[in-house]
């Protein structure tokens, strides 16, 4: 069947993919495509990461937005065995955790945002109670990108998508970041993360996949 | 007594528009062209509507009174994708609009007709077709200015919408925001009629009545009905449009589908 926006991948490949390959924890793409994407494959363990490399407008962010499942794409996604299909959008995107480079916001103020968890985990990233209670446009670049992770942080996603999530902060947060990053992975979390810093994928132990025009180029899958 | 202006008189009545192209044309406003256009076309569909609501009434068939109410729907479902500048492409825009204008003037006429008015017989197109073309005319620029505004909102907050679908909400609660302000401003020319009328303005129709020669509390009695079922259809059009172009901007992966709008150049 097919459904508007979103092809589910033939019988033949999906049996090839097989259930036994899918069903291993983590997160496994066959053939993914989209208007950027040109047949992606990779698969991520849970508890381990892979840094996504390429110049601007190679497809790194193209590739998170059709893992999260927000732009029409074709192809097999499968999170611990389970089809992106047979999964409901909202709990996959709640299993799925995705944060843009430039995250955006829905609410006003930017704790209205965060649970207790997300504070919990903002607090240690150095985003205090009264800073939460600001609108969320007053906020630094940087203070909204460590709202935006601690927000995804304190879901415990089994996958974590992360596009570019150190850019606009200082070391101090940064390593705290990382900090973060290393727990979830090490709760079990598959990780995949756009980054231009070589010494940052180096320090998080990240194998690197090289991704430019829409295609993976180098480290796959 | 009543007094009818002849037709030289009526036109003596464009001499003010007259005034107000050669304005246009000694400070170059450049609305002259638009504005001439716009009064010929007034000119002669008011003239050819006079004829056919004649022949209606004279002959009072069903089947031609059902024919003018199609082609009424038809002109105005074109008239809503053509004043919305991000319109949703296709058929499903058209249809999106037409329908529900439509549904909402149909199911509201049925009540005035059956219920209120009670004319015999009940389609009596003397009554019917004003009644019917005051709900299209208010539905439809209430559903176009609403629809245009919910696209509109969808591309412009199209990252915040799909930053609360990241954290597992729905379509319905991403866009309710969007909905919530197309629906205000889609019935802001409703509310603002229904909340200046006999204070700031005195409706035409109304107006045209007394001047007439009907009675003035017959004339108010008739713009309240006409009122209160303009703004009951326009709403009800207006909310099943924008739940239906809540549906054709999303997907059923709860995608934001801006394939599906046809953007205006540099929006």
């Amino acid at each position: 069947m097919t459904i508007a926006g979103f092809r589910r991948a033939p019988y033949r490949q999906r049996m090839a993919d097989g259930p036994d390959s899918a069903s291993s924890s983590g997160l496994r793409i066959a053939g993914l495509s989209s208007a950027v994407l040109k047949g992606v494959s990779l698969s991520v363990g849970g508890g381990e990461g892979r840094a996504i490399t390429g110049p601007s407008g190679s497809g790194k962010t193209s590739l998170f937005r059709a893992i999260a499942d927000l732009d029409p794409n074709e192809g097999t996604v499968s999170l611990s065995g389970e089809f992106r299909e047979s999964v409901a959008p909202g709990d996959w995107r709640r299993r799925v955790a995705y944060v843009p480079a430039e995250p955006a916001w829905w609410l006003t103020h930017a704790g209205d945002h965060a649970d207790a968890a997300a504070r919990d985990v903002a607090a240690r990233l150095g985003l205090s109670s009264a800073l939460l209670e600001k609108p969320v446009k007053s906020l630094s670049t940087g203070e909204r990108q460590r709202l935006a992770l601690a927000i995804a942080f304190a879901r415990k996603p089994e996958v974590l998508l992360l596009d570019e999530p150190t850019s606009a902060l200082d070391e101090d947060n940064r390593d705290e970041v990382e900090t973060l990053i290393r727990e979830q992975m090490a709760g079990g979390a598959a990780l995949l993360m756009a980054s231009h810093d070589p010494a940052q994928l180096e320090r998080l132990g990240l194998q690197p996949v090289r991704i430019d025009g829409g295609r993976i180029v180098e480290g796959a899958p | 007594m009543t007094i009818d202006p002849a037709n030289w008189e009526v036109a003596l009545a464009a001499i003010f528009l007259v005034m107000n192209g050669a304005l246009s044309l000694l400070l170059d406003l450049g609305f002259v062209r638009q504005m001439l256009v716009a009064a010929l076309r007034m000119v002669v569909q008011l003239a050819l509507v006079g004829l056919v609501l004649k022949v209606l009434i004279d002959t009072q068939s069903p089947s031609l009174t059902a024919l003018a109410a199609a082609i009424m729907v038809a002109v105005a479902g074109y008239e809503i994708v053509s004043r919305q500048e991000n319109p949703i492409r296709g058929v499903w825009g058209y249809g999106l609009g037409a329908g529900t204008m439509l549904f909402g003037a149909a199911l509201v006429m049925m009540f005035a007709l059956h219920v209120v008015i009670r004319p015999d017989p009940w389609y009596d197109p003397r009554y019917a077709i004003p009644m019917f073309g005051m709900m299209l005319g208010n539905g439809m620029t209430g559903i176009a200015i609403g629809m245009n505004a919910m696209t509109t909102d969808v591309i412009n907050r199209r990252e915040a919408i799909e930053a609360h679908l990241l954290t597992g909400a729905g379509r319905w609660a991403a866009l309710t925001p969007s909905l919530r302000r197309a629906s205000r401003t889609g019935l802001i020319p409703t509310i603002n009629a229904m909340a200046a009328t006999g204070v700031v303005y005195l409706p035409g129709m109304m107006t045209g009545q007394i001047l007439a020669g009907a009675d003035p509390s017959q004339a108010v009695r008739y713009q309240l009905l006409v009122m209160l079922l303009i703004s009951g259809a326009t709403g009800l059009g207006l909310v099943i449009a924008l739940l239906g172009s809540v549906m054709r901007l999303t997907d059923s992966r709860h995608r934001i589908r801006l394939d599906r709008i046809r953007i205006a150049e540099g929006g």
